[in-house]
């Protein structure tokens, strides 16, 4: 451990060279400050390593988009389910058994030909974890939370979803508690697919609504 | 407060950048904060608005030139002087002065802590809602140092209720002392418009959740526009 901490007093002298790279590239200080400070807060008995693992593990493998798109695709079959969805998302969720931190009060936004929802957070970076898994490194950049709200098609167009005029676009700032879900629109030529292949369609982007969701070719 | 945090409407940040098949995390150290963030926030000695308020400290030029979860390390690293966990002096040479007042999270506790069904929400009957949905609402220009959910760029500006989520725990109050107000929160439509002027597209429309501390009726009693 002191090995670590002679690191760390060495890194505070480089401080000032610190930069991130394109993509949130690593700092070396900040890497051994975090390690140093996980050192100390397992030292002063705050932590335990183990159930940082834990923690890891749940967010790393367990969940994500995947556990929305069963959702998306439930509801595209089973007309009930998206009643219920719409009408109380998060007990339909959890009807899956996806509940949990930040996803504890959901509202599912349905797109349809005339009306197109993409979600945001301009504060900070909220996201309906349990069905989503932690956002992506674009969901929680400055360039998205700036100019989602102010010029939405703008974005959606960089995203490569071009809206004709007649459509309305619905942004959504994550605010307060609520968490948000975009049900996409199912695609054409899905009619005979399972609920399962389906599911393998419905994707990330789709359900935060800056993409479409298509069938390959 | 007005913080650099409150990002909605800036330009000159450039283009999304979304990476293919992003991991969920790019680094070691990224794992560790994340989860370094999550196992002390368990220890109850903070909420969820506190931590956010403690983010939106790092000074504006720092927060702009670090990463996402740089962000979530500052923000930690605060709290836990703050709060009583570390002294700033152990914080300072890394080095335990001494056993923390609290235990920490064991592992198999991990999953009941994340299975979390209910956070924010507080009883309905605790709170008369002051509007309904399709009530005209301005919203008040507040500008507090404090911990605050009402973007800048949708202060003073005139919408529609689109729906009343119900009663939540009042954030900025939550942040300052931790206290539980129960409040309405509602989803307020504002028209591309109202909130940019006439370049906006008039089709396109924002929701803001608001509190409903955050909102006057648009109309007198009389039907009139204030």
């Amino acid at each position: 451990m002191s090995d670590q901490h002679d690191h760390h007093d060495h890194a505070h002298e480089h401080e000032h060279d610190a930069r991130p790279g394109p993509h949130g590239a690593p700092l070396t200080d900040v890497q051994l400050r975090v390690r140093a400070l996980e050192s100390l807060l397992v030292d002063k008995g705050l932590v335990d390593p183990q159930a940082l693992d834990a923690l890891i593990d749940t967010y790393e493998t367990k969940v994500g988009p995947r556990n929305g798109a069963r959702v998306v695709a439930k509801a595209w079959v089973d007309p009930a389910f998206k009643q219920r969805l719409l009408a109380d998302a998060t007990a339909a969720i959890a009807e899956l058994g996806y509940i949990g931190r930040q996803g504890e009060d959901m509202v599912v936004l349905e797109n349809t030909p005339k009306v197109h929802n993409v979600v945001v957070c301009t504060l900070c970076s909220c996201y309906p974890w349990p069905v989503l898994g932690l956002p992506p490194v674009w969901y929680k950049s400055g360039p998205y939370r700036a100019r989602t709200v102010i010029d939405p098609r703008g974005v959606l167009r960089e995203f490569g979803v071009d809206l004709a005029e007649d459509v309305e676009v619905r942004v959504w700032d994550s605010t307060a508690e609520l968490r948000y879900l975009v049900l996409p629109e199912r695609p054409r030529g899905t009619e005979r697919m399972t609920e399962e292949q389906l599911a393998e369609l419905v994707t990330r982007d789709a359900m935060i609504g800056v993409a479409k969701v298509t069938v390959p070719r | 407060m007005n913080g650099i945090h409150d990002l909605g409407g800036m330009h000159g940040l450039g283009p999304v950048e979304p990476e293919p098949n992003e991991p969920v995390f790019h680094h070691e150290w990224e794992r560790r904060a994340f989860a370094l963030n999550l196992a002390t926030g368990f220890l109850g000695r903070w909420n969820i608005d506190m931590g956010r308020y403690a983010r939106e400290h790092m000074p504006p030029a720092e927060y702009l030139a670090t990463t996402y979860y740089e962000h979530w390390l500052y923000g930690l690293e605060r709290l836990l002087v703050e709060k009583g966990l570390v002294t700033a002096g152990e914080l300072q040479t890394m080095r335990p002065q001494g056993s923390g007042p609290v235990k920490a999270l064991p592992p198999g506790g991990v999953p009941t802590a994340l299975r979390n069904r209910r956070a924010a929400r507080m009883d309905d009957h605790l709170a008369a809602p002051r509007f309904k949905a399709g009530d005209r609402v301005r919203t008040k220009n507040l500008n507090p140092t404090g911990h605050t959910r009402l973007p800048r760029y949708a202060r003073d500006k005139v919408g529609v209720v689109d729906r009343d989520h119900g009663v939540f725990i009042f954030a900025d109050a939550h942040a300052a002392t931790g206290e539980k107000i129960p409040q309405h929160c509602y989803a307020v439509r504002f028209e591309g418009r109202e909130l940019w002027g006439p370049h906006a597209g008039p089709r396109d429309a924002v929701y803001v959740d608001c509190f409903e501390p955050y909102l006057e009726p648009a109309d007198d009693a009389t039907g009139r526009r204030r």
